[in-house]
């Protein structure tokens, strides 16, 4: 059943400074008119011809531009029994998202015109768009380029090696070069793979007293640096993944300012938890790449959040099988999921103590990553897709990772209390997901 | 005295009084071992699995041997490649085991907090025979127990910690264990093989060996790891000898009545000479029988001490 009307809401617009109390109609998969109660002063509110499961009541509620995680692994083809795209955007639904850009690193690589297909085919009718990133090298191999062209003929919205970095300077070179000619982005994940060694944690005092080998800040550091220096000679945008370190927001605040066109998103693990959590228990969700930082790294990145330096927050949603966490720390897999908690945590830790308003959290988690990867959605506008996210900001609720819609459960969020839920989330004007 | 504690896994958790207690304890043991029958019945009916992911000869028989002269039954598994290899998991190892009706588990593994990851499913009693580059709680101990013998007191000593301090847990465990009972600590070692912070655990750094020494009681010399060298870490192991070795030139600067450690097996001519390791100051030796006493303790002390005999009767 399509819905026709969203009504009595507070209507999320990411560039607007508030929320704005209004009704939103729709037509088909699209929205038709706005009415803000502003606009119509205190007249008589629309004329209900609609039946009742065609409206939906988001009294006390946000209404939001349909959320946009421009960072998730999928993991078909290669490890379904971690995450399939069905299940993945399931999960995407049930956390606020009606789309998700998938990483190229599955089990063969995202790297050309068919595999890109596959993933296209697989994702529809599922409950979330699905925009897959191409990978940037064969194989992810970071030696020759893939078959970009084909790639974004056939659907991909922007390329990376994630999971990896582009180690050779050359190689990224070539692929901005290569990349600028389809006005794509390329999306580095930042690392000095010879400054990271076999670091499994951050470089600090609390790898120092665990006795584990670290992975240092500037790791990070000198490849943004060297991928800024690329973006301002070169002109391709560069969007920079998983953002983790004070160094690296200053390295991109600085960039900005001088005019190079960067982009750069992070996630809500690296601005709710440290590095310190990890010698509580060895807990393998507490693994993951960049690793969790040290408290000065969380303020920086909420700093960088706060002033327009990071323009969105992406989940990295990293699905693993249980087996595969359940071992010493060392020998755990990087990453956890993320999907399900992302909304709650923003609203938790971003918007309830003041550093960030809605509207900001519908541009990062929105209308930033539509624009960054030329996607629809995005913006609550007439004519513009009826992709909607409604959420609940006074809804208190514990998160239980046994409960959740993804495949895997590597969640380090399990039994945290969290105040802002999804309600509905509406894709094309159909109710994908009802909380 | 009691012993609150189920598991040991690393000194960082200890308090004081513990650690005294563990001393105290560990006197009691190691007067068992000079009596002509070196046999005590504290762990009668208890069994024990030592598990050895990676080989450490000393460690091993110095745990068995401990175990028993308290009288419990002994199991010792050894893994000369990592379980994982083989497609077993850690977890899946010591569940069998426990299966199989143990009580303690001794786990020495190449994975720092691997002790940790035990504990959340076993329940068994976990000591910590060594982690990763995380901690060697036993070794700490012996290490602090042999000091404690020479000087009867560790507050105010000064000792200095030489070499890898960054894949040593044998250091950890002696900058915990030391400066809980008011010793000052320093640590010395080519910049390379110091990690980062090593200051904020409460201890003093340095690279230049002279002044390292210059006024300890103490030292206690570190094993290099040869591979280290492969790994970029040093330029030579000649280097490394000559800037770090324990000569007799420098042993001039430590106080009198001096005290060479090691926690073995030396690498002879690398961290110190033949000489010196056989000196009258070096306490090599002592700390190889003392261990087979300190972990007697740790061993009573966890299985209930006192309170498990009046429960049996
Ligand atoms: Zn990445
Ligand atoms: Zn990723």
């Amino acid at each position: 059943m399509k819905i026709k009307l969203i009504k009595n809401g507070a209507i999320v617009f990411p560039d607007k400074k508030q929320p704005l109390k209004g009704d939103i109609y729709l037509e088909g998969d699209k929205i038709k008119r706005i009415d803000l109660e502003s606009d119509r002063g205190k007249k008589a509110k629309g004329k209900a011809t609609f039946k009742k499961d065609e409206v939906i009541d988001a009294t006390g509620m946000l209404v939001l531009p349909g959320l946009i995680d421009m960072h998730v692994h999928l993991r078909e083809p290669g490890r379904e029994d971690c995450e399939t795209i069905a299940t993945g955007t399931m999960a995407a639904a049930a956390g606020g998202f009606t789309a998700v850009a998938c990483m190229p690193n599955t089990l063969p690589p995202l790297d050309n015109q068919e595999s890109v297909l596959f993933v296209k085919q697989r994702a529809s009718g599922c409950k979330a768009r699905v925009y897959p990133i191409g990978a940037v090298s064969r194989g992810r191999a970071g030696k020759e380029l893939a078959d970009i062209g084909e790639m974004v003929k056939t659907g991909a919205v922007a390329i990376t090696d994630d999971g990896s970095p582009v180690s050779d300077a050359g190689m990224m070179r070539r692929a901005l070069e290569y990349a600028g000619m389809f006005g794509i982005c390329v999306i580095s994940h930042a690392e000095d793979m010879s400054l990271s060694g076999k670091g499994i944690m951050n470089e600090g005092y609390e790898s120092t007293r665990l006795g584990m080998h670290g992975i240092p800040p500037f790791s990070e550091e000198v490849c943004i640096a060297r991928d800024l220096l690329l973006c301002k000679y070169i002109g391709t945008p560069v969007h920079i993944a998983h953002v983790s370190t004070k160094g690296a927001v200053e390295l991109i605040r600085q960039a900005k300012a001088d005019g190079v066109n960067v982009t750069a998103e992070v996630t809500p693990h690296h601005f709710t938890l440290t590095d310190a959590e990890i010698g509580k228990g060895f807990n393998t969700n507490l693994k993951m790449n960049p690793p969790l930082r040290t408290q000065e790294d969380v303020e920086a990145i909420i700093d960088g959040l706060k002033d327009g330096t990071i323009d969105c927050i992406a989940s990295d949603h990293a699905p693993h099988a249980p087996e595969d966490k359940e071992v010493e720390f060392d020998q755990a897999p990087n990453g956890i999921i993320g999907l399900e908690t992302s909304l709650g945590l923003v609203a938790t830790h971003l918007v309830k103590p003041g550093h960030l308003s809605w509207n900001q959290v519908a541009a990062k988690m929105a209308a930033n990553p539509a624009r960054i990867l030329r996607t629809v959605g995005g913006d609550l506008r007439a004519g513009a897709v009826a992709d909607i996210t409604i959420v609940n900001p006074k809804a208190n609720w514990t998160v239980k990772v046994d409960k959740f819609l993804s495949k895997s459960r590597n969640s380090p969020y399990d039994g945290w209390k969290l105040q802002g839920k999804v309600r509905w989330t509406i894709l094309g004007g159909e109710v994908s997901y009802e909380g | 005295m009691t012993f609150k504690r189920r598991h040991l896994l690393g000194l960082e958790d200890l308090n004081a009084d513990e650690l005294m207690n563990i001393l105290e304890t560990s006197k009691v043991f190691r007067e068992v071992l000079d009596r002509p029958i070196k046999k005590v019945a504290p762990l009668r009916g208890l069994t024990v699995a030592n598990l050895f992911f990676e080989p450490s000869t000393r460690t091993r028989v110095s745990f068995e041997l401990a175990e028993k002269r308290l009288s419990a039954d002994t199991v010792t598994f050894t893994a000369a490649t990592s379980s994982v290899k083989k497609g077993e998991t850690l977890k899946d190892t010591v569940r069998n085991l426990e299966a199989m009706k143990i009580d303690m588990v001794v786990i020495r593994h190449g994975s720092s907090g691997a002790p940790y990851f035990l504990t959340r499913f076993c329940s068994s009693s976990v000591i910590n025979a060594g982690d990763g580059q995380h901690e060697h709680p036993t070794q700490g101990l012996l290490d602090m127990y042999t000091m404690w013998m020479k000087y009867q007191r560790i507050k105010g000593l000064r000792v200095v910690l030489m070499g890898d301090a960054k894949h040593s847990r044998v250091i950890r465990s002696n900058i915990w264990g030391l400066t809980k009972l008011g010793a000052s600590v320093a640590v010395c070692g080519p910049p390379t093989l110091l990690p980062v912070g090593l200051e904020k655990l409460g201890v003093e750094v340095y690279t230049d060996v002279d002044k390292a020494l210059d006024g300890a009681d103490v030292v206690n010399v570190m094993r290099i790891q040869l591979e280290r060298q492969q790994a970029g870490l040093l330029p030579s192991l000649r280097e490394y000898t000559s800037l770090f070795g324990i000569t007799r030139e420098r042993l001039k600067r430590l106080n009198k009545n001096y005290t060479i450690m090691h926690p073995g097996p030396i690498n002879r001519g690398i961290e110190m000479s033949d000489e010196i390791a056989d000196c009258g100051e070096s306490v090599i030796l002592e700390q190889v029988t003392n261990g087979v006493a300190v972990r007697m303790a740790v061993l009573y002390l966890l299985a209930g001490g006192e309170g498990r005999k009046s429960d049996e009767d």
